[in-house]
């Protein structure tokens, strides 16, 4: 039952985010066959660009997650959505205000995070319930704050979210780098073992003199923060915010996560998988788009892969 | 007697009640034609599928798991309601039926490979919904007109939802709360190996309990679909959150096996009713959703209170 004594070995935890990358390889290699080679760098582009914003999100969920059965953020579509309306007010499409802007986003995002902790803290609240409320309460927030607006992103701001090198998108650049601080963080800081140590036993965290609260609190106002980054980026690449931006990032989020080779148990985190596991997703759609494939279908396949996967790599634990 | 009205436990299975009374008094008081026969059937229609719904969640949060996938679940119901179920009856039900089938083998697929519930339901939000999507790519269909006389039923002096309302609570009270295999099902979320030890299959039991929220999902979908006629295939994808919120406002707990049917129903009914509430006191609609966030947050945070007090004590 312990998750702990069945903990997969290392070998077998590489090869899972490995997987997650070659599953997103075959894809794309399947859909160059299909169109004959046409578009594969262009494919390839679009996919980076989308994944970007699913590897933002899903690094903050992949925090909380690590922290052990039942953490979960659902609050992610509000942050996002009042984060983008915040941003393209305070920026107001003066490319002088964008760090005003994008500064005050981040802080909304943090806020929203630091204060679900204080939900699951102080009122005992479990963390599922805390934050769909709270999500409720942001995305009400957003929906009466960003009522009527109509900013367009400032320029310089809507040219540095969709600006390339080579064909590669710069965003994409950035969230490469920043997946790979986290992963540095995740593995050689205190924080990052105290998160792996909670998620794996948090009172026996507790008792090594783990700090869990502060780590938990921490991994709450990130998520928060990282959804809040997101939101502000979104905005600016897709020229303005609108209200139900995050909608999709509620399940996704968590489902980068898991095939990216995140135990739901807790303890158990992978930076690298949820870049596999997004570009993973985003390839697989574009895929059965080529081959002509409605929104119908896309999504039963969605759903299937989603429990292949899981059912593949087995629960040691049940996280529910 | 006063001990008894202020003991933990009753203040506790009282909450939920306590809670529709604060939000239906301010009701009547700012709209007193609201207390009428009509008014309250107009208040409290669509309740009916969203309790539904909310049992669903209860089974399935009984035996420790979460359904993700009851909202396009519900939906693909509302399609197959509005399409096949009309126009090929027999298609309809075996649909029907084989979605119900497909719930039990979730149950067994979440116990047999010990998976996490809330992933393996996420995956299947999105294949309800694909199907949904397949079956009625645009909005449209029309509800068969049994389930409409059902559900537009004019029954004598109280209103049919809160009938209804009632008697999907108090049933499902005596098949879970007070029936000898309602306390296995209940003890195979509070413990399974305790339940497996005494020689009962907790993984019949998960079946059981997921096949009851296929068929409660079911019901829902079809209530639904008599309500508002016609069906799409994003129609109840609120449910999934409301259906939690609504068990866990109802004094139900995410481990454990704690759950309570009739608080259940009221909590969804609180739900349904936190939106006229903001109308009737000239609230903006923009904060509809908010005042179910947080309405959540402040009946837990007195649950909360009362826990510590009761501990304490």
């Amino acid at each position: 039952m312990n998750g702990l004594s069945k903990g997969m070995p290392r070998a077998l935890l590489e090869k899972a985010w490995l997987g997650s990358f070659l599953a997103a390889a075959a894809v794309w290699a399947a859909a160059m066959i299909y169109s004959g080679g046409q578009g594969g760098g262009q494919m390839l582009g679009a996919a980076l660009s989308f994944s970007t914003f699913f590897v933002i999100v899903g690094i903050g969920q992949m925090l909380i997650i690590a922290t052990g059965p039942g953490n979960v953020d659902l609050s992610i579509p509000g942050t996002i959505a009042l984060a983008g309306a915040i941003a393209m007010k305070v920026m107001d499409g003066e490319d002088s205000l964008i760090v005003v802007g994008l500064a005050a986003s981040l802080a909304a995002g943090a806020a929203v995070g630091a204060a679900n902790y204080g939900l699951i803290r102080v009122l005992r609240i479990p963390p599922i319930i805390a934050t769909l409320s709270s999500n409720l309460l942001v995305q009400s927030t957003a929906i009466a704050y960003g009522r009527g607006l109509r900013v367009k992103p400032p320029p310089a701001f809507a040219d540095f979210t969709t600006a390339t090198v080579f064909g590669v998108p710069v965003l994409a650049l950035c969230a490469v780098v920043f997946a790979a601080v986290m992963a540095v963080v995740l593995a050689r800081t205190v924080f990052g073992r105290s998160v792996l140590a909670i998620g794996q036993n948090m009172r026996a965290a507790w008792l090594a003199g783990v700090a869990v609260d502060r780590t938990r609190l921490l991994t709450y106002t990130l998520s928060g923060l990282f959804a809040g980054l997101c939101g502000a980026l979104l905005a600016g690449f897709s020229g303005g915010s609108s209200l139900d931006m995050g909608m999709e990032y509620l399940l996704a989020s968590i489902a980068v996560v898991v095939i990216g080779g995140t135990s739901v148990a807790g303890g158990k985190a992978n930076v690298p998988g949820i870049w596999g596991a997004a570009l993973f997703l985003f390839l697989l759609l574009t895929m059965l788009n080529t081959f002509g494939a409605g929104a119908g279908v896309r999504l039963v396949m969605t759903g299937l892969i989603i429990i292949a996967v899981i059912t593949m790599a087995g629960g040691d634990k049940p996280a529910r | 007697m006063l001990a008894t009205l202020t003991s933990r436990r009753f203040l506790r299975s009282a909450l939920p009640a306590i809670s529709l009374v604060m939000i239906l008094l301010p009701i009547f008081y700012m709209q007193p034609r609201t207390m009428s026969y009509f008014g309250l059937n107009l208040l409290l229609n669509l309740a009916i599928p969203i309790a539904l719904a909310t049992m669903a969640q209860m089974f399935v949060l009984t035996v420790n798991d979460l359904d993700l996938s009851i909202g396009s679940y519900v939906s693909l119901v509302a399609c197959i309601g509005a399409t096949w179920l009309q126009q090929t009856p027999l298609l309809g039900v075996a649909a029907l039926l084989a979605c119900i089938v497909v719930y039990g083998l979730l149950g067994a697929l979440v116990h047999v490979r010990n998976l996490p519930s809330i992933v393996v339901t996420l995956g299947m939000s999105f294949v309800w919904l694909g199907l949904a999507v397949l079956l009625l790519p645009t909005p449209g269909g029309q509800a068969p007109g049994w389930i409409r006389t059902v559900m537009t039923l004019k029954t004598p002096m109280v209103p049919f939802p809160i009938l209804a309302a009632l008697l999907i609570g108090v049933l499902v009270h005596f098949g879970l709360m007070r029936s000898s295999y309602g306390a296995v099902l209940r003890g195979a979320g509070g413990n399974p190996r305790a339940v497996a030890r005494a020689g009962w299959s907790v993984l019949r039991t998960k079946v059981t309990m997921y096949v009851m929220a296929g068929i409660f999902g079911m019901l829902s979908g079809l209530s639904l679909v008599g309500l508002t006629t016609s069906a799409d295939a994003n129609i109840a994808l609120r449910y999934t959150l409301l259906s939690i919120a609504g068990v866990i406002l109802g004094g139900g707990e995410f481990v454990g096996g704690r759950v309570s049917p009739i608080g259940a129903v009221l909590g969804t009914v609180t739900l349904v009713l936190a939106g006229s509430f903001l109308s009737f006191m000239r609230i903006s609609p923009d904060w509809q959703i908010g005042a179910q966030g947080a309405i959540l947050i402040v009946v837990l945070a007195l649950r909360a209170l009362i826990n510590r007090r009761g501990s304490t004590a």
